[in-house]
């Protein structure tokens, strides 16, 4: 299959104006028949379930949880990037988008990434109308600041909680159609598996998480919107909750799944305190703006340091090195995030960690508690300070914080089209769980920008154009695929249920995690990388054959809900060394050890690399098939990125 | 350390529950309170037992799912959410006792899971601004004074966990339903429907059976988010002005 | 249902009624007091009796006695209907209680505070009130007009050690209602400010401690001086 990514021809800055005109639409008296599935409600499905709804069809939403508001958009500290150019600082709609395809290490798609920043304006007006109440100036203004090393201030936010107040907006958005009889909410069901008639998209089959019932529903279009799959890797910044699973289904049902190895590590999270860790927390990036970051210049003062012979405090300024300052002098402790991050496991890899396990790196505020005083730095940091004592039982502005990289968000995910329309037709992904925008690396405030821009203001165009060409007939439940796709996800309930091994859930995905961080996380290598994808077939067999998933499938039973997802995770691991393997490049977050310059730094093939690795599924147990969607720029030039 | 947990055990909605004590040895301090019940439900596994149920997903205080009752308070000791809550708090040899929040209007559906739909219900009756996607003015259209937006979203933080309504006597939704009532009374953008919002938004959440308030000030205590009563008194305002000068008969 | 009946029905009309009425039967003690305070006179009575008479027969105050009676039925009925339907939103209580660390006692107990001060008011109005108003009350004559004796029935009571003691306990139960109460009706009439509010709860302190204490001063001051 030859991908069609459907980029409308012309200039780049005409292109989405004229792909909304050349889109067909559907007649007004006639969006009341067409049903829409929307799975996930975080900032995109929210988003794109109220949209939708207003625009006259019936949605029918899903979510795991027990209301849409929890859905894990709600953490996301810094803000949301929109290219207002509110501070006359020389923003625009252009400098987003090559901020943006830059960042990303030019893997992106020029065409989504310049829609992206042409929609991002409206999003903000959007948010605002809706009651949400971003920080302003006195003057009643909107407040912005300056996020993750941009040059330009351009993210807009509510206080460390954007991600919060942005996902509570669509919420209401959401909840407002719900009131109105267009949307219907199924809180607590987990979506199972993609229905396909004829080729296109039909359908889901969801599991009740309360009763185990096993439900289908028909539509004319599913929408997925369902985050990310970092989780794979066990520990990392995202919710207990937040799974591969439905993405992965309609990956089994023929969609491809685009980039599965490009992961986020963000540098400032807390190091783990021991086994017992069930996620990593985020510290807000900011930190970094004041904090400096260092490790003992040598390996004996580290040792010293770990085994309680020495205090940080008593470090000398002389051994100490702040290996971010002086590697890269002009960016510093500001280098974007993967820099950040690989370089803190270096000076781990060397011996040179800060705790217990070895693996952590101070980020110091004595020379700024020093420079501006106390209260400045509590002032802007003082909630975060609070945190970390909280989690970690020590206060920052006494002994430096000890951060360490986490995993923190996967730029891969479903292969879309410009429609944001999967190979499957008629299923879409949206938001973190599509793979478009971000190219290997996303930069900071960027995620929400794009989860509500795909919401709000593209797939409303997008999906109107399918559904004109669709007739509005209802869908008949009672097709054979209906019957037969709950009949699978039945079976493979019973399956789950039968083995009745001797591990738990929990020790798969535990060891997942640990074979996915050490060999396809910071830093990889085809060796590496060929040991694990072993390792892993291992674990699954060994999964199917040895996990204990206790209780019956009529109750609410967490253990078996965690099962189907890390059965999905398992295949996803593999998916995600083959596409680390094939790519023989480095670029934003994938890191292979073969490809760096003499100083260290990601070394890019545009020659041979600057392609989208859409993977095919090809059946049980078989290797996936890859294709390539080429990477056109025509309006950016291709860089190596420097911070030096 | 060691701890006994006195547990509230119900198989499902219907099912009338009690405690169970299990001890628990190697708690660490490091831990969260709901990684101490991850290694429970380990070892509970382990001897084929039924894990202990309960909601929780981000931890790290902001998703608002996590509603234990620990001790005798909602999410425990400090003013937290149970997952930002860690074993230090606790001491070597305590019981502790844990049970779901209480309230007719969130039933228990397994353990300590209850169902918290009648928040979602209390939101779609009014918390929003009806304004639907596009044809919105420019966002710096309307200038908001920064106290305002401040105060706006300090009530905006709420995390609808439930803590305000399973650490008040009566039950009652008032920190709840008056946190989003205030947010969108104080904002420009919430002006036109205040009146009919405030109107709907009490009639749901007496129709959930959530009881009225005694101005005991228990709920903004144990706030996660710290939400104030001053929103109750904002609430009560936009509501007695409502009815008395609304057109909605 | 009429918006009125609907307002009324719901949690925070009823709540209104409670504050609504909780301030006039404030007000009402703060006058109550002030003219008690006549007891203090120290000219046989004749002041206090004259003033009882005054409020037994004036039309204006008559009017504000109806009110009052409203009032205390309102206050009462509607905590009852309140604490029924605030007892039903919690079917099932819980096995442990922290309460103590997040809110007063007395906010807690409004209600056993209010029936203790309920069952006192009836052992009141029958001793005083009633006794005025129907009873054998011997008279007295103050230059020429001739005038109901409350003051040597007041006396009298207050001779007895377990009156004195039951007022004076009666007393500390209605400081401590009117401790959360006071604050509590402005908080439910909604009139809470940053600048107003403080002042609010110092005036509450000071009001529920103030009133209590020169009642219970009447019937000490009685006993002791007598």
């Amino acid at each position: 299959m030859i991908l069609d990514s459907k980029i409308p021809a012309g200039p780049l800055a005409e292109k989405w104006t004229k792909h909304k005109f050349n889109s067909k639409l559907v007649n007004p008296a006639n969006k009341r028949k067409y049903e829409v599935i929307v799975v996930g409600t975080g900032l995109a499905g929210a988003s794109a379930a109220a949209s939708l709804a207003e625009l006259g069809y019936n949605v029918k939403a899903f979510t795991f949880h027990d209301s849409p508001r929890r859905a894990h958009s709600i953490a996301a500290q810094g803000g949301i990037n929109a290219a207002k150019n509110y501070q006359n600082d020389g923003d625009s709609v252009f400098r987003l988008f090559y901020d943006t395809v830059k960042g990303g290490d030019y893997r992106a798609r020029e065409a989504n990434v310049y829609r992206l920043a042409e929609v991002s304006v409206k999003i903000i007006d959007q948010c605002v109308a809706q009651g949400v109440p971003f920080a302003r100036e006195y003057g009643g203004l909107l407040s912005n600041r300056s996020f993750g090393g941009a040059q330009v201030s351009r993210t807009f936010y509510a206080r460390g909680q954007t991600g919060q107040q942005l996902l509570l907006g669509a919420y209401s958005a959401l909840s407002r159609q719900v009131a109105n009889g267009k949307v219907k909410l199924y809180p607590r069901s987990e979506m199972m598996d993609v229905v396909m008639i004829d080729g296109q998209a039909r359908g889901i089959v969801t599991r009740n998480l309360i009763t185990g019932a096993v439900e289908t529903h028909t539509a004319h279009a599913v929408l997925l919107c369902t985050g990310g799959y970092g989780n794979v890797f066990y520990l990392s910044t995202n919710a207990m909750g937040s799974n591969v699973t439905a993405a992965w289904r309609a990956h089994k049902r023929g969609a491809y799944f685009a980039n599965p190895c490009f992961t986020q590590i963000h540098p400032t999270c807390i190091p783990v305190s021991g086994d017992h860790q069930s996620k990593l927390t985020l510290m807000s990036e900011s930190l970094r703006n004041d904090g400096r970051v260092w490790v003992p210049a040598t390996k004996e003062t580290a040792e010293k340091l770990r085994k309680g012979e020495i205090k940080v405090n008593d470090i000398k300024e002389e051994d100490r090195d702040y290996f971010l300052e002086r590697k890269y002098p002009s960016f510093g402790n500001l280098v974007p995030r993967d820099v950040a991050s690989r370089n803190a496991k270096y000076v781990c890899d060397e011996g040179r960690g800060v705790n217990e396990t070895g693996e952590a790196v101070f980020l110091d505020f004595r020379d700024a508690i020093k420079r501006d005083t106390k209260a400045i730095i509590a002032s802007k940091y003082g909630n975060l300070f609070d945190m970390y004592k909280q989690i970690t039982g020590e206060d920052p502005y006494q002994v430096p914080m000890m951060i360490y990289p986490a995993v923190h968000y996967t730029m891969g995910g479903l292969w879309v089209d410009y429609n944001l329309m999967t190979t499957i037709p008629g299923l879409y992904a949206l938001g973190e769980a599509n793979f478009s925008d971000h190219g290997a690396n996303r930069l900071g405030a960027s995620a929400l920008m794009q989860g509500l821009a795909d919401g709000y203001f593209v797939i409303p165009y997008t999906i109107g154009d399918y559904l004109a060409q669709t007739l509005p007939k209802s869908i008949d439940a009672n097709h054979p695929e209906f019957i037969k796709a709950a009949e699978e996800v039945k079976n493979r309930i019973s399956q789950l249920l039968k083995i009745n091994g001797k591990k738990s859930v929990d020790y798969f995905h535990k060891k997942l995690g640990k074979i996915m961080w050490n060999e396809c996380g910071m830093a990889r290598s085809a060796e590496g990388l060929k040991k694990a994808k072993a390792e892993i077939k291992e674990l699954k067999r060994d999964f199917w054959a040895d996990v204990k998933v206790l209780g019956t499938n009529e109750e609410l039973n967490l253990t078996l809900e965690k099962a189907h997802r890390v059965a999905d995770f398992i295949e996803l691991g593999e998916l995600m060394i083959d596409d680390a393997l094939s790519r023989e490049e480095s670029c934003g977050g994938h890191f292979r050890e073969e490809y760096q310059t003499p100083e260290g730094e990601a070394l890019r093939d545009d020659e041979n690399f600057a392609y989208v690795a859409a993977w095919k599924y090809m059946g049980e147990n078989q290797e996936e098939e890859l294709h390539k969607e080429p990477l056109v720029f025509e309006n950016v030039k291709l860089t190596q990125r420097s911070y030096k | 350390m060691q701890l006994t947990l006195k547990i509230w055990r119900q198989k499902n909605a219907s099912d009338k529950g009690g405690f169970a004590t299990y001890p628990v040895d190697h708690v660490s301090k490091d831990m969260s309170f709901l990684e101490m019940l991850d290694v429970l439900n380990e070892e509970l596994t382990e001897k084929g037992q039924d894990p202990v149920h309960f909601d929780h997903d981000c931890r790290e205080g902001i998703c608002g799912s996590c509603s234990l009752y620990i001790n005798g308070k909602p999410h425990g000791p400090l003013q937290t959410t149970t997952c930002q809550l860690h074993m230090r708090s606790f001491n070597d040899g305590e019981t502790v006792t844990i049970e779901p929040w209480r309230a007719k209007a969130f039933p228990v559906l397994k353990d300590l899971v209850v169902d918290r739909s009648a928040f979602d219900r209390i939101i779609q009756a009014g918390g929003y601004v009806s304004v639907g996607t596009g044809g919105v003015p420019d966002a710096n259209e309307i200038p908001v004074p920064k106290t305002i937006a401040d105060l706006a979203m300090d009530a905006a933080q709420c995390i609808g966990c439930g803590a305000c309504v399973a650490a008040c006597k009566n039950a009652s939704a008032m920190l709840f339903t008056s946190a989003k009532v205030s947010q969108l009374a104080l904002l420009p953008q919430g002006q036109v429907e205040r009146k009919t919002r405030a109107e709907k938004m009490v009639a749901q959440m007496d129709a959930e059976g959530f009881g009225a308030c005694t101005n005991t000030g228990a709920c903004e205590a144990e706030c996660p988010k710290g939400i104030s009563i001053t929103n109750i008194a904002r609430m009560n305002r936009e509501y007695f002005s409502a009815v008395v000068s609304s057109e909605n008969l | 249902m009429s918006w009125v009946t609907k307002t009324l029905k719901s949690t925070l009309g009823r709540k209104l009624i409670m504050a609504l009425t909780g301030l006039f039967l404030i007000l009402f003690l703060t006058g109550h007091v002030s003219g008690n305070l006549l007891l203090f006179k120290g000219d046989g009575g004749e002041a206090f009796n004259m003033y009882a008479k005054f409020m037994t027969t004036n039309p204006a105050v008559k009017l504000l006695s109806y009110l009052t009676y409203i009032s205390v039925i309102g206050h009462v009925i509607y905590s009852i209907t309140l604490n029924r339907l605030n007892k039903s939103a919690r079917p099932i209580g819980y096995a442990e209680s922290g309460a103590s660390t997040n809110s007063t006692w007395s906010s807690r107990n409004m209600g056993i505070l209010g029936t203790i001060i309920l069952v006192f008011l009836a052992g009141h109005m029958y001793s005083f009130w009633f006794q005025m108003h129907w009873g054998d009350v011997p008279t007295v004559t103050y230059s020429g007009e001739e005038y109901k004796d409350l003051f040597s029935v007041v006396q009298v009571a207050f001779q007895q050690v377990w009156m004195v003691a039951l007022y004076v306990v009666a007393m500390i139960f209605l400081g401590f209602h009117l401790s959360h109460g006071f604050a509590s009706a402005f908080q439910t009439l909604g009139l809470n400010h940053k600048k107003y509010s403080p002042a609010i709860k110092t005036l509450g302190s000071i009001y529920c401690v103030l009133v209590p204490v020169l009642f219970a001063s009447m019937p000490l001051y009685i006993y002791f001086t007598s």
